[in-house]
């Protein structure tokens, strides 16, 4: 029974990251449409980013964090600028493809200037290990929660009280009613990016002080698991996309736990299929009737 | 049949035989030695590939991100059957089990999510493709994350440009029959489509399943060809890398996926010059050529020896009215 509590805990805590980045993908389909397969080499960079800061200029984590999450958001709104906006009218597919070609760029660029191995992750913090009888858990691992819920929770105030987070509401539900409303789109997308762009930095760094390593290619599989989970909660639904998350999470250290670890990935895609059959708009999604 | 039909597909022979001979001609002079061979070869292996995709995209309108799954169930299947009757015929009957089997997975897949508008068919097959990739990896009879080796070889170029032809053959006469109109009608406008009493999912899961059964053809040529298979080559990325090619060369046009298939080949071999830049530079000709030919090289532009040849005015007017 403890060990299943202890699987659950840690599945909580892969969880925490994969929701920060399906926040970010969830966001970004919501208000455009697109399939941003960059969003995991954002996350890439982020962690590259702490890493840069802890290791080179030896700052203390939090402010690392936080320095990555700002780099990265202005890194989002670079790319969307750059690479999607002129894209906007045109067929939805080539914006895809001009995020795949970001994607290897990120990916292939930080191999080529820093090298494609793993490198350490400092330890910024050091790890000591509680234990709640015979529950242990990490000081690291309760940073990774509250982080995480702490910017979820930000997350939701931006969108639900500011002036801006009301835009993107508006853009997301009828582009063409947010422009008559003198909603300035693109200001508003760029506003996403950044936002998404910041939360993938900081799973990004949260995650490379869990793991202790980054590689250049360490966006690609959380990058897809992130997506699945958009889909999962729903996809354009913020709420949607953190459930997604934890729920993949929490499937994912299951797997393992039952000793299944070669197949989790496979059992998440599986209920992926599942969901898609069964309820195709995600746990969270409303039925849109379809007018003519 | 009436007369310039005939000259038209006399003319379409001719031109596949002219390259067909320069290419032997190349190989007796030596021009392309083993390794150009082994371009040619894949190059059209990705063709086969690329053009089943495109009917799926770019005729059907529906967005396929598993294509690499597809492919490792032809390229297992050859890799099992050849290698247990390592004859012709085994190796003829294992394309043929492969294609089948990837039909059938593609229509398990396919009828519950085409039903669906959007993106779902993208998410489901990305989903399957990984799947197939998993169980490939810890099954024991796929021999796990090494795969198999020694797969005896009944692939060279011949065998490979004409299956190339016959699958180009295939698949623009498909688009041009009643079959084809409905799929185009479908990818057009689905809801006017379904108002003249198309079935709109019986047609996209036609289109669907056609790219997977060629798909499959692909993997069983390459793995005959390359003599051996391992989860790796069939990883998300040969997703990408189909992809690719059918959306630079136009979505919906199939010489353009051809060129792009030559053009992406040959510059494959270009950047090999350039080792770690070389996928930094492909990624930013991706880019680039997005943001400036969003629609792809050619667009939804066919090239028509028929506007060439025997220009008549008509029917091709219409298509270099879309081109513009």
């Amino acid at each position: 029974m403890s060990s299943i509590i202890q699987q659950l805990i840690n599945g909580v805590i892969l969880g925490s990251v994969y929701a920060l980045l399906a926040l970010g993908y969830t966001m970004v389909y919501g208000i455009i449409k697109l399939i941003n397969f960059a969003h995991g080499d954002v996350y890439m960079l982020g962690a590259y980013f702490g890493y840069f800061f802890i290791r080179v200029m030896h700052l203390n984590f939090f402010i690392a964090l936080i320095l990555s999450m700002a780099i990265c958001s202005v890194l989002g709104m670079l790319i969307e600028f750059i690479a999607y906006r002129p894209l906007r009218h045109s067929p939805r597919i080539a914006v895809l493809i001009s995020a795949l070609g970001v994607s290897f760029f990120l990916q292939n660029g930080m191999s080529y200037l820093y090298g494609s191995d793993k490198r350490a992750f400092p330890q910024a913090i050091e790890t000591t290990q509680y234990h709640f009888g015979a529950l242990q858990i990490s000081n690291i691992q309760i940073i990774i929660v509250t982080t995480a819920v702490a910017l979820m929770i930000l997350l939701h105030l931006i969108v639900k009280r500011t002036k801006m987070g009301r835009a993107m509401r508006a853009v997301s539900a009828d582009e063409e009613a947010a422009i008559l409303m003198g909603i300035n789109v693109s200001r508003t997308i760029s506003f996403t990016f950044a936002i998404g762009s910041a939360l993938a930095a900081a799973g990004g760094v949260l995650i490379g002080l869990y793991y202790n390593n980054i590689d250049p290619l360490m966006g690609m599989t959380p990058g897809i698991k992130a997506f699945v989970a958009a889909v999962l909660g729903g996809i354009g639904i913020i709420p949607g996309a953190a459930l997604g998350g934890w729920l993949i999470g929490i499937l994912e250290t299951m797997a393992q736990a039952v000793g299944l670890s070669n197949y989790k990935d496979a059992i998440v895609y599986a209920i992926l299929i599942i969901i898609l059959l069964l309820k195709p708009t995600g746990i969270l999604g409303k039925n849109k009737r379809e007018k003519v | 049949m009436d007369k310039t039909h005939i000259k038209y597909t006399l003319s379409w022979a001719t031109l596949a035989l002219m390259i067909f001979i320069l290419i032997f001609v190349m190989t007796i002079f030596n021009i392309i030695g083993p390794y150009g061979m082994t371009t040619i070869v894949l190059i059209g292996i990705n063709l086969i590939a690329a053009v089943g995709l495109n009917l799926v995209i770019g005729m059907s309108g529906q967005f396929s991100l598993g294509h690499a799954g597809f492919m490792a169930i032809g390229a297992y299947a050859t890799a099992l059957i050849a290698t247990a009757i390592p004859t012709v015929f085994g190796f003829v009957i294992s394309l043929l089990i492969g294609a089948t089997l990837s039909g059938i997975v593609a229509l398990i897949v396919g009828i519950p999510t085409l039903r669906l508008r959007g993106d779902y068919l993208a998410i489901a097959t990305l989903g399957v493709a990984e799947i197939i990739r998993i169980l490939i990896m810890n099954l024991k009879i796929t021999r796990g994350p090494a795969g198999i080796f020694a797969i005896p070889s009944f692939v060279n170029w011949q065998v490979v440009f004409g299956l190339s032809v016959l699958t180009i053959i295939v698949v623009v006469n498909l688009v041009r029959s009643t079959t084809g109109r409905a799929i185009i009608a479908v990818r057009d406008n689905e809801i006017a489509a379904e108002s003249l009493g198309i079935n709109t999912t019986k047609y996209k899961v036609i289109a669907f399943v056609i790219g997977a059964m060629l798909a499959a053809l692909a993997g069983g040529l390459r793995a005959s060809f390359i003599q051996s298979v391992s989860p790796q080559d069939y990883s998300f990325m040969q997703s990408i890398t189909i992809l690719i090619i059918v959306v630079l060369g136009g979505i919906g046009s199939i010489s353009g996926t051809v060129i792009t298939a030559v053009a992406l080949g040959i510059l494959d071999v270009v950047l090999q010059s350039f080792g770690s830049l070389r996928m930094v530079i492909y990624a930013l000709i991706l880019i680039i050529v997005m943001l400036f030919r969003p629609q792809g090289l050619l667009g939804t532009f066919e090239f028509s020896l028929k506007t060439m040849l025997f220009s008549s005015g008509g029917d091709n007017d219409k298509d270099h009215s879309k081109n513009a």
